[in-house]
């Protein structure tokens, strides 16, 4: 029997990208931790709040979406709706012909990785590039990110300091401050340079029509600070009601995520530049990107759109630890992505119907997540589906139960085998002839056999 | 085209939406589940909001003469100054190269930029700045160093007051500390595309 592909991926990570992954993970989740109740009273009680204005939001797009539109169109921001990826290509290389715009500055969006808009724009002429210094990176080394907030947790200084020599940024130098000041000067002047700045949202608030971005490194300013053109492509389950349960969720989001109050940046746009301001946008354009949500909406998962995409879940995950952010075979991975991926596949979904089963269940992803999403049960309906649908990855690694499930309906078998299974305690399980069977005990470690003791406990009980 | 994805979209949605029998209503949530430990007691907003500054590795400056110093200590002889400021700041940047126009062309002149807060956050150490009180976004974000100014009177203890008091301008940043990033390997460094260096000029 094959191993789960998370399993195979796990295998082959080079042990120091792993010790890089596992020690940084690590250490954020603990800062993440003692800050949060270091500094309020009761921090679970926080994110559970957060969960349901997320909730709240989610069960009332119907509403919500229409009147957020008129808030922003007031504002004086155009918006614009797509219904799949290709679309939403299609309208931001729209929006760029119109004003003859050849250069583009992206902002670090997770959308914009989704529907893979800089290969699209770069295919039909359009120079599309990243801003963020992890994204940067990743851009040179035609590579995909494997974090959702640390686009390059997965590599070091040195493979950095060789990209940056081969790009022509200077010779080879992996200082992290040196690497730094390079993506510096080179960025500034195309940020000078470029016609259109991409940015996604964090939060829309749809009693403001404001768009809310939070940031620490600047590139997203200086995307709104020289170009004409301000895009932002945004999720359409990014809204949140009021402006004061921003108060709630940015408490939350830079904790969880990099175990800080507030990130560097929190932005607060709601349209073009202001009349008397010599630098900013004169265009504003708000693309609202559906590109499978409204399946995950109409599907039993509905609850992973409470999502704000804190990567606390891949933290803290065992199983992201020791595979890392490629073995998901997607843009999201952790346990986020276990659920999101597969989902967001659409008719795809068969191709990572395994990503469900990369989870011990051990439920410390849904103890993190500030807004309290339920993951591993989540992950047990997709489990469900993928099985009901017969997805052969779904079956993966997973051991044939038809001779357990016999056994364990009739209770004089089950008795047997109760009492059978001491002789576990002194057979070379390593030697178990069926191949599926011993597959799994390779990956674990099984306790000692104590069948029956329990009964001999209860029995014991009567008599006294 | 476009408007056909919208239809088509909020269809979706709503039919999404059709089977539930009861929608998550919103919730209330008190103020108190927000305060921070540390700002219980809190009456010197000035002093809290220094000390958290310095807490994000901002710079708090008490007078124009301290502004002077930094500048001198550091050679930062050319920038950028808000018009406004002059009159006021003026004298303490006798010797200093100013310019009250930001020529983006020479985005590497610029050592300094100094322009208007509009208000700050004591909690968080953050400072407000819109649109309608900064005199160039490219002057408070390209120079290697941001000096802001700041109203002592205009602090807000707390992000949900400041959230309360958000002003109606299409661009309000609320900037915490310098610009940073620990992409590389989680060291944290300073200075990435914004700001090294977020001084705070705080005056009467």
């Amino acid at each position: 029997m094959a191993s789960q592909p998370i399993d195979q991926a796990a295998a082959t990570l080079p042990a120091d990208k792993r010790a890089s992954v596992y020690q940084s993970t690590k250490a954020t989740h603990e800062k993440r931790t003692k800050l949060l109740f270091d500094q309020f009273n009761d921090p679970d009680l926080l994110r559970r709040r957060a969960g349901e204005i997320k909730q709240h939001v989610i069960e009332n797009l119907d509403t919500l979406l229409p009147a957020v539109e008129a808030k922003l169109k007031a504002n004086g921001a155009q918006v614009h709706w797509a219904s799949t990826g290709d679309d939403a290509c299609a309208a931001v290389l729209r929006i760029m012909q119109a004003r003859g715009a050849k250069k583009m500055v992206k902002a670090k969006t997770m959308v914009s990785e989704e529907i893979e808009l800089a290969h699209y724009l770069e295919k039909h002429g359009i120079e599309a590039l990243e801003t963020d210094l992890g994204e940067f990176i990743v851009q040179i080394d035609q590579d995909h990110p494997s974090h959702i907030v640390r686009p390059i947790i997965h590599k070091n200084r040195r493979e950095i300091a060789t990209s940056f020599e081969r790009e022509g940024l200077g010779a080879y130098n992996d200082d992290p401050e040196t690497i730094t000041r390079r993506a510096r000067q080179f960025l500034r002047h195309k940020y000078l340079q470029a016609d259109v700045g991409l940015t996604g949202a964090n939060f829309v608030s749809v009693e403001s029509g404001r768009l809310v971005l939070v940031t620490n490194e600047g590139n997203s300013r200086f995307s709104l600070a020289a170009p004409k053109v301000h895009i932002a492509l945004v999720g359409i389950e990014k809204l949140v009601p009021r402006d004061r349960d921003l108060g709630v969720l940015l408490n939350l989001l830079a904790r969880s995520a990099t175990a800080q109050q507030l990130t560097v940046y929190t932005e607060f746009i709601s349209g073009p530049k202001h009349a008397t301001q010599p630098d900013g946008p004169e265009e504003m354009h708000v693309i609202f990107v559906d590109n499978g949500r409204t399946d995950v909406l109409a599907s039993e998962c509905r609850e992973i759109l409470r999502c704000i995409r804190c990567g606390a879940c891949l933290n803290v995950c065992p199983i992201y630890r020791q595979a890392s952010g490629h073995a998901y075979r997607s843009v999201y991975p952790g346990p986020v992505g276990a659920v999101l991926s597969p989902l967001l596949a659409g008719k795809k979904f068969p191709e990572l119907a395994d990503l469900p089963k990369a989870s011990s269940l051990c439920g410390a992803c849904n103890e993190v997540c500030p807004v309290n999403i339920p993951i591993p049960d989540l992950l047990l309906r997709l489990r469900e589906k993928g099985k009901r649908e017969g997805a052969p990855l779904a079956a993966v690694g997973t051991p044939p139960m038809g001779a357990w499930a016999l056994m364990a309906s009739q209770p004089t078998a089950w008795k047997a085998a109760l009492f059978g299974g001491k002789a576990l305690n002194y057979l070379p399980t390593k030697l178990i002839p069926v191949p599926a069977l011993r597959a799994w005990e390779e990956k674990r470690a099984l306790p000692a056999w104590r069948g029956g003791e329990f009964r001999k406990w209860m029995k014991q009980r009567r008599k006294s | 085209m476009m408007s056909t994805d919208r239809e088509a979209i909020l269809a979706r949605v709503s039919a999404a939406l059709a089977p539930l029998p009861q929608r998550a209503a919103l919730p209330d949530w008190e103020r108190e589940l927000v305060r921070m430990r540390q700002m219980q007691g809190v009456t010197d907003l000035a002093a809290t909001f220094c000390t958290r500054l310095k807490g994000v590795n901002g710079t708090p400056l008490q007078s124009a003469a301290e502004l002077a110093d930094l500048l001198a200590k550091n050679n930062w002889t050319r920038g950028y100054c808000d018009p406004a400021l002059l009159p006021a700041l003026g004298a303490s940047l006798a010797g200093v190269q100013i310019e009250t126009t930001y020529d983006r062309t020479r985005v590497d002149d610029y050592a300094f930029g100094i322009t208007r807060a509009t208000a700050a956050i004591a909690e968080t150490g953050t400072v407000v700045l819109t649109d309608a009180d900064t005199s160039s976004r490219l002057a408070a974000l390209a120079p290697w160093a941001h000096i802001v100014v700041l109203k002592r009177g205009d602090i807000f203890p707390d992000i949900p007051a400041a959230l309360a008091a958000l002003p109606t301008d299409p661009n309000v940043i609320w900037v915490t500390g310098p610009s940073k990033t620990a992409d590389v390997e989680g060291i944290l460094i300073e200075g990435v595309h914004g700001p090294g260096v977020q001084a705070v000029l705080l005056v009467d």
